[in-house]
């Protein structure tokens, strides 16, 4: 099932980690180039940005961020820099791709359309209450299996599509650093709804999402002491799609993920960071029993509500546990305060 | 730089030849265990011959079987026979009741021999015993999917603690051409076949229900066999084709009560024959209905701790069946009474010191 996209109900958000995004940009060009692109420079990068003609963009540096936000006390560092563009963003859905990712190309060469495959997922329904054995039956070709109640059968909208790597596959330090070779070269061809209450870990580098439903809880809060520009060196994006399942769970909507996939490329020293800490790593056997734990009151609707509730209980559960929850904590209150602002500017 | 280290050797998946056994029901005939032969012949095979016993079910040679046909049903299990269903494919489970073996690996004998997108041919039963053999993780959702298969790992955000899994009590494979489709389905989309493969094998996640086919199943019978009674269907009974279904809820139920896991996706059989929609229609006509109450029943169930054990577990669920779905239908007050003698048959044809003790990881977790 291939949905006509509208270009305006779509956001392109990238942040630039690296001064040339040249490759990346050029890599993407004739997927990319019928969309916005709002480009965030890492507030943290100092030369310039070489950005490629020919893109519908809007960029943004630190002195622009400052202009429109003001100081806060929101860390936009590193990868965390995208979410000013999700606050920017006025459009329906927005989709970001980390800036070491080309796309993937099918065995005759032709390249996949991963936007066109986030659409697909985010515009046809999810099925959270009970597993369909045949994965996404909204698929061509595939369809409910027998067995699968008919009054479930409509599904609840997609909220967020979390896409997969090839060749670098989103591995912690650990592991990166015990298989430096391994890569990831199995293309698994589905999408899953990920089940109600389960909970996973939502990776940053190939993402989209309807945009006012969860923004409010796809949030930068979690920042290690040692974060660092390797994605292996932050779970700011695990920590928010955790928060991003719950609210989703909370208020019946799904998660998909699985296709699109991406062609992952990755530097740097596995070793070299786990040398500094094994800070995100301890931190997680805390993080996900707390948010396989949480349970929020009927009465919350909205994502805003219910991300300020969870917030109230890190502070209460997990606070005491590690001062870098505090911080998330006051993060998220924050996040949401700007969201609110940003909206109501809209309205 | 030194040249890269060379692969690990792909590790050789033990046949298990004297710990499983392959459980076939059948009606009509066993051609189809010829495809199989390079590998099915280790293995010794339990038939379970349903309809007329008076007709020889011809089994090719060189195969090493036991065949049950529902006179043998009747004289082995004597009053408690009425548990096992006649005239339909639920019959199999007396197969898992009489295996003396470790694993049971279940398929229907419409089923062929798959190819994968390479052309070469799937050995079923290999990818299964890879699947019961290496853990689940039906704790967190691993998004690369099974992180125990080559080439793959758990993703950044697992957590360490949680990296272990659960010991694996079903694999749950899938079929090529003709997909497990009800009859509505079936009426809609008489053309669609199932051709997408999809290389993935996946813990389904503990609180999360699906619908089990019998079509490919394997699992672990020292682990989850009691709890695979594929109930009362066929001849004299208001419904069909949810033996497997029904076996699906109870044990996933009880699978996630005692910390097991459940895997679903590879390996892939080729799935020839499209049964008669209208036929069909007739047999699920009531499950259509019933599964929309039954699938919040199973979801919400809950066990005690003191229900440490298959059986106990098993016995505690048929309670609840009789006090919540005998409402729906008197079908589930038998359906109840069924359960307990399925259980008290198949603890007098597997006593053993140990019929108590299968406790998983110390004490079982009351949810």
């Amino acid at each position: 099932m291939f949905f006509e996209i509208c270009d305006n109900e779509v956001d392109i958000v990238i942040a630039a980690l690296k001064p040339d995004i040249t490759t990346f940009l050029e890599g993407w060009r004739p997927i990319f180039s019928r969309f916005h692109l709002i480009i965030i420079k890492d507030p943290d990068l100092e030369a310039d940005l070489e950005i490629p003609t020919g893109f519908d963009h809007q960029l943004y540096t630190k002195s622009d961020m400052e202009k429109i936000i003001g100081s806060s006390p929101i860390n936009f560092s590193g990868h965390s820099c995208r979410y000013f563009g999700y606050l920017i963003s006025t459009k329906k859905y927005i989709i970001s791709i980390d800036d070491d990712c080309l796309p993937v190309k099918d065995v005759r060469g032709n390249l996949i359309n991963a936007i066109e495959q986030h659409m697909t997922n985010l515009k046809t329904p999810a099925t959270p209450f009970y597993f369909n054995t045949l994965y996404d039956p909204f698929q061509k070709g595939s369809d409910f299996v027998r067995g699968y109640p008919f009054s479930l059968r409509c599904g609840v909208e997609c909220v967020i599509s979390s896409g997969l790597w090839l060749n670098f596959a989103d591995y912690d330090a650990p592991t990166q650093a015990v298989k430096p070779h391994e890569r990831n070269s199995r293309y698994v061809d589905a999408v899953i709804t990920v089940p109600l209450r389960a909970m996973m870990p939502v990776s940053g580098i190939n993402f989209g999402f309807r945009r006012e439903v969860v923004g409010p809880a796809l949030l930068p809060a979690l920042h290690l002491k040692t974060a660092g520009k390797q994605r292996w060196e932050a779970l700011e994006d695990i920590w928010s799609g955790l928060c991003a399942k719950v609210v989703c769970d909370h208020l019946k909507f799904g998660v998909k993920t699985g296709l699109p996939y991406v062609w992952r490329n990755a530097s740097g020293n596995a070793w070299e960071s786990l040398k500094r800490d094994w800070e995100g790593v301890k931190l997680m056997e805390e993080i996900v029993p707390f948010f396989q734990s949480v349970k929020l009151p009927k009465t919350m609707i909205i994502a805003e509500d219910c991300v300020l509730q969870i917030a109230t209980l890190v502070r209460e559960r997990l606070g005491p546990v590690d001062q870098v929850f505090m911080l998330a904590a006051d993060a998220m209150e924050e996040w949401v305060k700007l969201w609110k602002t940003f909206e109501s500017e809209r309205n | 730089m030194a040249g890269a280290p060379s692969p690990p050797s792909v590790p050789i998946t033990p046949l298990l030849k004297d710990e499983l056994d392959i459980v076939i029901p059948t009606i009509r005939n066993l051609d189809f265990l010829e495809m199989w032969r390079p590998f099915f012949q280790p293995y010794h095979l339990i038939i379970v011959q349903d309809g007329d016993p008076s007709k020889t079910i011809n089994v090719p040679e060189g195969f090493d079987y036991e065949l049950y046909n529902r006179n043998d049903i009747n004289r082995i299990l004597g009053p408690k026979a009425a548990c096992i269903s006649f005239k339909d494919s639920a019959c199999r489970c007396f197969g898992y009741m009489v295996s003396k073996k470790k694993y049971i690996y279940t398929i229907d004998d419409d089923c062929f021999v798959a190819k994968d997108p390479s052309g070469k041919q799937i050995n079923a039963l290999e990818q299964h015993v890879k699947n019961l053999l290496s853990p689940s993780t039906p704790f967190f959702f691993n998004t690369l999917y099974d992180p125990f298969r080559e080439g793959a790992d758990f993703v950044r955000g697992y957590p360490f603690s949680l990296r272990q899994g659960a010991p694996t009590a079903v694999s749950h494979g899938l079929w090529l051409n003709i997909p497990d489709y009800d009859a509505p389905t079936q009426l809609v989309k008489p053309l669609e076949r199932n051709t997408r493969y999809v290389d993935a094998v996946l813990t389904i996640p503990k609180g999360t229900l699906f619908p089990m086919c019998g079509m490919n199943l394997a699992f672990n019978r020292e682990l989850i066999g009691p709890a695979m009674y594929f109930g009362l269907m066929g001849d004299g009974q208001p419904i069909g084709r949810y033996d497997d279904m029904w076996a699906g809820w109870c044990i996933k139920v009880i699978c996630d009560h005692l910390g097991l896991g459940v895997k679903t996706g590879l390996p892939y059989i080729w799935h020839s024959k499209a049964s008669n929609p209208f036929v069909n229609l007739k047999k699920e006509y009531n499950g259509i209905f019933w599964q929309e109450e039954l699938i919040p029943f199973f979801q919400s169930a809950t066990l005690t701790k003191e229900s440490n054990t298959v059986q106990k577990c098993y016995i505690e669920l048929s309670k609840q069946v009789k006090d919540k779905l005998g409402k729906v239908d008197p079908y589930f007050n038998k359906l109840a009474d069924a359960m307990v003698t399925w259980i008290e048959a198949w603890d007098e044809l597997n006593p053993s010191p140990n019929a108590d003790a299968v406790v998983v990881n110390g004490t079982a977790k009351a949810k």
